[in-house]
């Protein structure tokens, strides 16, 4: 029962991982850039929540609505000040600009917010399930976390599919200049997808604070590289591959959190990551990359 | 063609010599306020810090300059060298007197088992590029500060004893000595850093990163950084060449670390010490200071850590600062806008001067 348990949160807590790593997975197969400041937008969509959820008695629907149009205008105006100046850059140039973005909002936070642990209140208000005589509780919280997963999983997967812009995003990502010879507008669905990823980043960051609900400037940042991790490990591109990469990683988290040692459980997930890039770069549903001489 | 060559060469040499005779002057310059008594206490402290923290920057920036490969780990080299270089230091402290002595063993040690490590990591993880490269060096970073966070070793009259993660396990007799306390670190550290220490090993590593950038292999290296396929396509090993320059980057990053280590009494494996924060600082002096160019990355490192403490209202906006240095220096070395910018001031500069002249 206590495996069955533990299996649970892995899944509730990849769930989270998988939303976040849908953000990375979009950019990354769009602008080819790992956009480092996405586990800060996540940070600064859980303290608009926090704030106008716990300091101004908000309703939790309006409070998740406000942090989602919030990081969706952060998300829109980071590619816009930082990282289209340099879409044809070295990448090592857009690399350390996306580290030093994140920084910023880290350090800003700090400054803005102070240094002390907030703690969040859950959004969910959903009683926990009982199941076999009381001897399984699954939470409120993980319930709504893998029925969100779930549902922007499905959501994503249609939208990329029946709309047009959907269908630009997935051209873009093919070739950039085929695309806009083709009349697609490459700016504007860049920013799309960094729209859709911050937007999804909130939704992700309220859902992690509500499990796990202290709040920092720095709660971002290790979610953030641990999904990353997990679109690697699902193949980076691929939506499908975030859920699987997503629910597996947060299994492999929690498991060796309960089993090996809790101070090694952030280890653990990092050797996984280095095993799966020197076994399987391209991870489990990536596509091979030629490279062009 | 050959004399060409030959000048060239000289004029390496000369820059060399100028960076070496910069900082001797500047070491006498500061031994002498020292002496005169015109330094503030606080001042002194910074002095080791600041060789530390350009030592490291030289190292990385062979790493990001020459090599053109990003390492967010390098506080996980520190962290190795600065463990490392303590723990040899407790165990020869009873029968080593010599403090210079004491100080060029741990230097010696920290150095090679950073060096290994950058040699062991460096086989499988050089196969990645760019970003790929960049987040495994950060997960090896954790990884490393992790385990030490969990790793407990002792000493007494029975001889060693190794825990993982349970130290309550390790039952000590009296004169029992603890090495590595799990998340309390390596306590009781000897002071054998000193300025002096300092400004020699900076001449060393600069004098180490100079040889090799401008011999064969350091032409190679950069070679594969300017364009991997070419450089392969002409013979050149790449996975040699890039191990070696990780290698030797990993190395110096380490003997970095043995100086900060005995810098301090305790040294602890905390995100504040080793983490994400720190190779993040020292890639600020890299890009900074100039990407491929050790002067400015020893420059930078001095400057920026003594900015915050001689402006003290600025010492909270400290990290923002290092974030908006990072992100304008990009966007000014390669934004579209800002190269027409550049070379608009630079023509309009050489026609004023080219009036001046007439």
């Amino acid at each position: 029962m206590n495996f069955l348990s533990y299996l649970i949160n892995g899944i509730s807590l990849g769930s989270v991982y998988a939303i976040i790593a849908l953000g990375y997975t979009m950019v990354y197969g769009i602008a080819k850039m790992l956009n480092f400041a996405h586990g800060d937008v996540i940070m600064v969509g859980c303290y608009v929540t926090f704030l106008t959820m716990s300091r101004q008695g908000w309703h939790p629907l309006p409070a998740v609505l406000l942090s989602m149009v919030v990081c969706t205008a952060l998300g829109i105006t980071i590619e816009k000040i930082a990282y289209k100046p340099l879409r044809r850059a070295i990448p090592l140039a857009v690399l350390i600009t996306a580290i030093g973005v994140s920084y910023f909002l880290q350090n800003a936070a700090l400054l803005i917010f102070g240094a002390d642990t907030k703690s969040f209140t859950s959004v969910v208000t959903l009683p926990a399930l009982k199941l076999a005589d009381g001897a399984l509780t699954i939470s409120g919280t993980t319930i709504v976390t893998v029925v969100a997963c779930i549902v922007i999983m499905v959501a994503l997967s249609l939208f990329i599919k029946k709309t047009k812009a959907g269908q630009a995003m997935l051209a873009v990502s093919e070739d950039k200049d085929a695309a806009q010879l083709m009349g697609v507008n490459v700016n504007a669905t860049i920013s799309l997808t960094f729209a859709i990823g911050s937007g999804l980043a909130a939704i992700a960051g309220v859902l992690f604070c509500s499990a796990y609900p202290t709040l920092t400037p720095y709660t971002g940042s290790m979610p953030g590289i641990k999904a990353f991790t997990a679109a690697v490990f699902g193949g980076i591109g691929s939506i499908p591959g975030a859920l699987i990469g997503g629910i597996l990683l947060g299994i492999i988290e929690i498991l060796g959190r309960a089993y090996i040692s809790s101070q090694l459980s952030d280890a653990i997930v990092f050797a996984v990551l280095i095993i799966v890039l020197l076994v399987k770069p391209t991870g489990i549903l990536g596509k091979k990359m030629q490279e062009k001489v | 063609m050959k004399k060409l060559n030959l000048k060239s060469m000289k004029k390496q040499t000369r820059e060399q010599l100028f960076t070496y005779t910069v900082i001797i002057v500047v070491y006498i310059v500061v031994q002498l306020l020292i002496a005169a008594g015109s330094m503030s206490s606080l001042m002194q402290g910074l002095l080791v810090p600041m060789c530390t923290y350009s030592i490291v920057a030289i190292g990385l920036n062979l790493c990001v300059g020459y090599l053109g490969e990003l390492s967010i780990g390098h506080a996980g080299f520190m962290c190795v060298g600065a463990f490392t270089g303590a723990l040899c230091t407790k165990l020869l402290e009873g029968t080593i007197t010599n403090k210079v002595l004491l100080l060029i063993c741990a230097l010696l040690v920290g150095t090679v088992v950073a060096a290994l490590f950058g040699f062991l990591i460096g086989i499988p993880v050089l196969r990645l590029k760019g970003d790929y490269l960049a987040i495994v060096t950060l997960a090896f970073g954790e990884i490393i500060k992790n385990i030490i966070n969990v790793l407990y070793i002792a000493k007494d009259t029975d001889g060693f004893h190794f825990a993982i993660t349970n130290g309550n396990a390790i039952k000590l007799s009296d004169e029992g000595m603890w090495l590595i306390n799990g998340a309390k670190g390596i306590s009781r550290i000897p002071h054998l850093s000193s300025f002096t220490a300092g400004i020699i090993l900076i001449l060393v590593s600069l004098f180490v990163v100079y040889n090799l950038v401008n011999s064969r292999s350091g032409r190679a290296i950069m070679a594969i950084r300017d364009n991997r396929i070419a450089a392969e396509s002409v013979g050149i090993n790449i996975t040699k060449f890039k191990l070696m320059a990780f290698t030797i980057s990993a190395a110096i990053a380490g003997a970095g670390g043995v100086l900060y280590a005995h810098n301090l009494s305790t040294v602890t494996a905390t995100p504040a010490n080793f983490g994400y924060n720190m190779s993040i600082m020292i890639l600020v002096f890299v890009v900074l200071g100039g990407m491929g160019n050790f002067r400015g990355s020893i420059i930078a490192a001095a400057l920026l850590t003594l900015l915050p403490e001689v402006l003290r209202e600025l010492k909270d906006y400290r990290m923002l600062i290092y974030a908006i240095v990072l992100i304008a220096m990009m966007l000014f070395n390669w934004a579209p806008k800002c190269i027409e910018w550049r070379q608009k001031i630079v023509t309009r500069l050489k026609k004023n001067t080219g009036k001046g002249a007439a």
